[in-house]
């Protein structure tokens, strides 16, 4: 079976196509995240985006689907699911292109100290030394897979498969705004101070929602980040300087 | 420009509006009004816009100034409400002189509303004025606060309104989810034949819901991608009880989901007090949708249901006070000192 093959079976039923409350639609292209059905579900909601379709009120991806929501004053579900079918038809999403736009954001991070006290037990999980983990988390930039929970908090991958480490079975009472935490291949980087089940492997001074601003949303789905590891030192100065957390963005093709 | 002063706030009061829709693929939901029925209630007693932003006070006490001559509205859960000293009618609209003392206080619990004429005019952020406490916009009012309102266009006060029922539980209609199907079909028959209350942790994220006997837990080791979460969303978490997502929810989740409550079922279980018995029902997406429609036609339709407040003078403690709040002349009348 060629590597083509295989994707088609594990997608023989998807995309798939669902009511999701009153006036919403959800529109799955996997039931488990891969690369294919993450980039799909971006390319499908820029697709609809500009299709500019009567009715659709609004449209968000999480990692592998689609929400749209309606508005049921100008539209209906059979309707709207009519024209979402001819589009989905009209195209291999599993095969589109990332949007167009995207930035690789380069993020300085402090791995470790108590500022991001989980390091070691996450690099132990990976079978990695902590300086190990580190160099690995910073080897290759991570995709924006999807910005969700929290306003600006985007959910970044994948990692390799070392790092497909579970959630704790416990809470962290709290995390700083920036936190970097790592769980099952996938990194966040937190908007919100929160409690969370990841595990706190890096700390950075970026701001990711900042509702003053004309722009208030640093990153955007399809973004990469690169994150680079500072000293103690540099993060502390980085903070008490410069209110963009020490990251530089530039544009991606 | 029209001011009032906050002179004292109980945890809980904010400034809210129908929300920011159109954020969610950047992971700020909608937040607004948690109870949004009352919102087009206190809209229709000023014969203003439903848009404006007004005060939410969250089961706990309110005392504001009016430093100028002002018409306000009185929504959602019912609390003791004096003006000076006089009591005023909740589900009505009132004129305040300049200088009056507004005291809110006496609440049992649910999500009581304070309008004004004109609006509450703070700066609006990413198109809403309304706080969203969970994504760091805004924050609750405080004694010391000044808001200024916009300007009113005028109207009447002294109407009132019969609200639509929803202070004392019921039943709660909802719509299967894309999770609905993972639930044993006996597991889901169990939860709408269970009763509920609200439980003591609840915000304006979500409402934990208690109850007696087992829970609705899925067969441990089922993991669930994260996908779009919406407000009404009944998430069972691991320990087998239902949390319903409410105005501040997350954008995204991965607990499975029993139901979804319809939107215009949501007001009843945020003013349900704490002891009233809630019960769901799973109703078609046709039914529901057409559930919403009736729903949005009734509350376009809510400003002519008004009717002017009928006052026995021998419920009045101070009826000099009552005239005044009602409009009717006096020295310092408020439309006279405003004209």
């Amino acid at each position: 079976m060629t590597g083509s093959d295989a994707t088609q079976t594990r997608h023989c039923r998807r995309p798939a196509m669902q009511p999701l409350g009153v006036d919403g639609v959800s529109v799955s292209f996997g039931s488990d995240l891969t690369e294919a059905a993450n980039r799909a579900a971006l390319a499908f909601r820029a697709s609809v985006e500009g299709a500019d379709l009567p009715g659709v009120a609004e449209v968000a991806t999480a990692l592998t689907s689609v929400y749209l929501r309606l508005d049921l004053s100008c539209t209906d579900h059979a309707t709207a699911r009519a024209a979402l079918k001819g589009l989905l038809a009209s195209r291999n999403w599993y095969d589109a292109a990332l949007p167009q736009g995207r930035r690789l954001w380069r993020v300085p991070a402090l791995f470790g100290t108590d500022l991001a006290p989980q390091l070691h037990e996450a690099a132990a999980l990976a079978g990695l030394s902590p300086a190990d983990a580190a160099t690995a988390i910073c080897a290759a930039p991570l995709r924006v897979q999807t910005i969700g929970f929290a306003p600006g908090q985007p959910y970044l991958g994948q990692l390799p498969s070392q790092w497909d480490i579970p959630r704790q079975t416990g809470l962290t009472a709290r995390v700083p705004v920036g936190a970097l935490a790592v769980a099952i291949r996938q990194m966040v980087l937190f908007s919100v101070s929160t409690p969370t089940g990841w595990r706190h492997v890096g700390q950075t001074a970026l701001r990711l929602f900042q509702p003053e601003k004309d722009d208030p949303f640093l990153l955007r789905p399809g973004d990469e980040v690169l994150f680079q590891s500072v000293t103690r030192a540099e993060y502390e100065n980085i903070r008490a300087t410069d209110p963009a957390g020490g990251a530089v963005a530039e544009r991606l093709g | 420009m029209a001011e009032l002063l906050v002179r004292r706030a109980g945890p809980g009061v904010t400034v809210q509006d129908p929300g920011r829709p159109g954020y969610l693929a950047l992971g700020l939901s909608r937040g607004g009004a948690m109870d949004r029925l009352a919102l087009v209630e206190g809209a229709a007693l000023l014969g203003q816009d439903c848009g404006f932003a007004v005060i939410e006070i969250a089961g706990s006490f309110l005392s504001i100034e009016a430093a100028a001559p002002m018409r306000i509205a009185l929504t959602g859960a019912p609390m003791r409400a004096h003006c000076d000293g006089a009591a005023l009618v909740w589900q009505a609209s009132h004129a305040l002189p300049s200088g009056a003392r507004l005291e809110l206080s006496g609440s049992r619990g649910g999500y009581s509303y304070l309008h004004f004429g004109g609006g509450i005019d703070v700066p609006a952020i990413l198109g809403a004025r309304s706080a969203h406490l969970a994504a760091g916009i805004g924050r609750m009012l405080d004694a010391g606060d000044r808001l200024g309102l916009g300007t009113d266009k005028g109207g009447a006060a002294g109407m009132s309104l019969t609200p639509q029922e929803r202070f004392a539980g019921g039943v709660l209609r909802m719509v299967e989810t894309p999770q609905t199907q993972l639930f044993p079909a006996d597991m889901c028959q169990r939860f709408t034949e269970t009763t509920f209350c609200k439980d003591a942790r609840g915000n304006r994220m979500g409402q934990r819901l208690g109850f007696d006997g087992e829970g609705f837990a899925l067969p441990s080791g089922l993991s669930l991608l994260s996908e779009a979460i919406v407000p009404g969303d009944i998430q069972i978490t691991g320990d087998g009880a239902p949390f319903v997502l409410l105005a501040e929810c997350q954008t995204t989740g991965g607990y499975p989901r029993i139901g979804t409550v319809l939107p215009c079922d949501l007001p009843r279980l945020v003013q349900a007090p704490a002891e009233a018995a809630l019960r769901f029902q799973f109703v078609t997406l046709e039914a529901a949708v057409a559930a919403e429609r009736a729903e949005a036609a009734r509350r376009a339709d809510l400003a002519r249901t008004l009717r002017p407040l009928i006052r026995d003078p021998h419920d009045m403690a101070d009826l000099l006070a009552y005239q005044l709040i009602s409009g009717v002349t006096r020295g310092d009348d408020p439309e006279r000192s405003a004209s």
